[in-house]
């Protein structure tokens, strides 16, 4: 790509980045927290685009990897005194990733809908398991806790504010779109571009396709996690409701409205989502899902690249 | 010796045949949805993720028809009928246009329609669950239970609709164009088989089919709006482990997997059981893709 156009792209995601810190500073409670959460959802979005846009494995089971990193990070937080953030980030990056290498051994040998299923069933597994096991994961109520303090051990402590935890999320999020946008680039995520485009070349080739493809799946399930354990820090619980499959569900819905293989379109994607919810939910209550949902379908049928599809080529220099 | 004896007294054989009646009943049920969902995969390579929603529309316009006319078979063909008319109309509207797409995408599709569905039947008749009367309430004496017939008619008449579909397809001249458009799309078209249609007709009675289902099932739980979820997702297990698209291997499957599920919850609660058919889900993945209920590929 020319110089110029990396120019303009660095300058776009500078002048973006500088928006997303500012805005807590402008912005009122209710929208801040809004848009905090619009980033958590949008890097699991962005998670799984690894797998939909750039290895070409559509995952209905990102609930199970995102719902692991929430009850990792509850773990954490419940058993270790006084609660510490990071091992609250470790315990959930453990959590998802052990998940992951199991479903990933598993799923990977499947292709197209029949890896959507297994994942799809996989999730559901530990939906159940979390769901029924209640001594240690609080079955259906779930588990609550308290929010540890932001800490850099042996600088500073101090309780989270809604601004910090706005930042802190910011950060977190654009350190893994930078390291996502790195590795799809790397020679591995061309390998993983290639099986998108032709499997059975990339394997004559020679690369071991299926290592390849349990690398992609753990990678995204270890993001997906980072996002489970941002959403535990913001909303100081863990439900099993979310380990369901309707939220892999609208982890797709995300990729598909913001556009695929972009990274930054699933966090498009994700915000879009939730402001059509919120604009939705003032008209239809919590029927909101019935405009949305056409919307969504409409969507799949007359613009099958989503909203930033345009500008992929642009995005992934 | 003795430990042999001892295994084979310990088990349960009352509640091992109680729940071999059960297995069968809820798996005709599941043979009803899943041979709808296996023939739309089949025939134009949809996975139809709001079948469960028809399912659960079918029983819902049983609950309405019923209070309207107190009949429970005019509300079984009524809704099916109904159902089979909203499946077309969804098939037309969104499916139709993804046709020669990549699969996944009508994943995407049917899965916004099963969002909608849940959600308008929510809005429509609230979160309360309402109840089917059933047809009549007899019960005969199975060892120490008091089984009712109407369990029995279930999986009888479940028997009986697929039986009839399966004799449609094997000797009607619409039966003969669905299996000659499941086996080859263009072949059949240039034969002048409308394969449009077909799809539409397919998609129609898959839907009734369901909704033929949630009739039947409403009365043995109460009728709400996720009573679908559990359903499709029973329904896709049966569906790939009897082999996509292979409307035997379903049936067989839908047996095979209640039956699992039913012994599994003499011995752990019924919400665990249905790890039992995930486990088989699984297995039949790895060790036999094309599924278990098929002759193996050459």
């Amino acid at each position: 790509m020319s110089k110029r156009s990396a120019t303009v792209y660095w300058t776009g995601f500078c002048i973006v980045l500088a928006l997303l810190i500012v805005a807590p500073l402008v912005l009122p409670e209710f929208w801040r927290r809004f848009l905090t959460e619009i980033l958590i959802w949008g890097l699991l979005a962005m998670s799984s685009d690894i797998l939909i846009g750039y290895t070409g494995m559509v995952s209905f089971g990102h609930s199970a990897f995102f719902g692991l990193g929430m009850y990792g990070a509850a773990a954490a937080l419940l058993m270790v005194r006084p609660p510490n953030l990071w091992l609250a980030m470790l315990y959930g990056l453990i959590g998802s990733a052990a998940i992951a290498l199991f479903v990933a051994y598993f799923s990977t040998r499947l292709r197209d809908i029949y890896f959507a299923i297994t994942t799809l069933i996989f999730s559901q597994i530990f939906y159940v398991i979390i769901f029924t096991w209640t001594e240690v994961t609080g079955g259906e109520n779930g588990l609550t806790f308290r929010r540890p303090p932001l800490e850099i051990p042996g600088l500073f402590s101090e309780p989270f504010t809604s601004e910090t935890l706005h930042w802190f999320v910011l950060a977190v999020v654009t350190a893994s779109y930078l390291i996502l946008r790195r590795i799809t680039q790397s020679p591995f995520g061309m390998v993983l571009q290639s099986i998108r485009e032709n499997e059975p070349r990339t394997r004559a080739i020679g690369y071991a396709v299926d290592r390849y493809k349990i690398v992609a799946v753990m990678l995204s399930g270890l993001f997906a996690g980072l996002a489970g354990v941002l959403y535990a820090l913001q909303n100081r619980f863990a439900a099993p409701d979310f380990v369901y499959f309707l939220v892999s569900g609208e982890t797709v819905i995300f990729n598909v409205m913001g556009g695929i293989g972009t990274l930054v379109g699933p966090i498009v994607g994700a915000g879009f989502f939730l402001l059509l919810r919120e604009a939705f939910s003032r008209f239809f209550t919590e029927y909101y899902l019935i405009p949305v949902g056409v919307i969504f379908i409409a969507m799949v049928i007359f613009m099958p690249q989503g909203l930033l599809g345009f500008m992929r080529r642009w995005l992934n220099q | 010796m003795t430990s042999v004896l001892g295994f084979f007294q310990a088990i349960p054989y009352e509640e091992l045949l109680i729940q071999t009646v059960n297995g069968i009943v809820t798996g005709m049920i599941l043979a009803l949805i899943a041979s709808g969902l296996t023939l739309i995969f089949g025939i134009m390579d949809v996975v139809n993720f709001a079948h469960g929603e028809l399912f659960m529309f079918g029983a819902y316009m049983g609950v309405v028809v019923l209070a309207a006319t107190g009949s429970f078979w005019l509300a079984l063909l009524l809704a099916s009928l109904i159902v089979a008319l909203i499946g077309a109309a969804l098939q037309i509207t969104t499916l139709r246009p993804l046709l020669g797409r990549d699969p996944l995408t009508t994943i995407l599709a049917t899965f916004g329609i099963s969002l909608v569905m849940q959600n308008y039947a929510l809005w429509q008749f609230g979160p309360v669950a309402r109840k089917i009367q059933e047809p009549f309430t007899g019960q005969f004496t199975l060892f120490h239970l008091q089984y009712p017939w109407y369990r029995v008619l279930i999986a009888a008449l479940s028997a009986a609709i697929i039986g009839a579909f399966w004799l449609f397809l094997k000797y009607g001249t619409y039966g003969i164009w669905i299996r000659a458009t499941t086996q080859d799309r263009v072949m059949a078209e240039a034969m002048g088989i409308p394969v449009l249609w077909v799809h539409t007709a397919v998609f129609a009675i898959g839907a009734g089919m369901a909704a033929a289902s949630g009739v039947l099932f409403g009365p043995l739980v109460g009728v709400n709006h996720a009573m679908g979820l559990d359903w499709v997702l029973k329904a896709f297990i049966v569906v790939v482990v009897g082999g996509m698209g292979n409307l035997g291997g379903s049936i067989a499957a839908s047996i095979f997997i209640s039956l699992l599920e039913a012994y599994a919850s003499i011995w752990v609660s019924p919400a665990q059981a249905v790890i039992v058919s995930f486990v088989v889900l699984i297995l039949t993945l790895l060790f036999r893709p094309t599924g278990l209920f098929v002759p193996t590929p050459k």
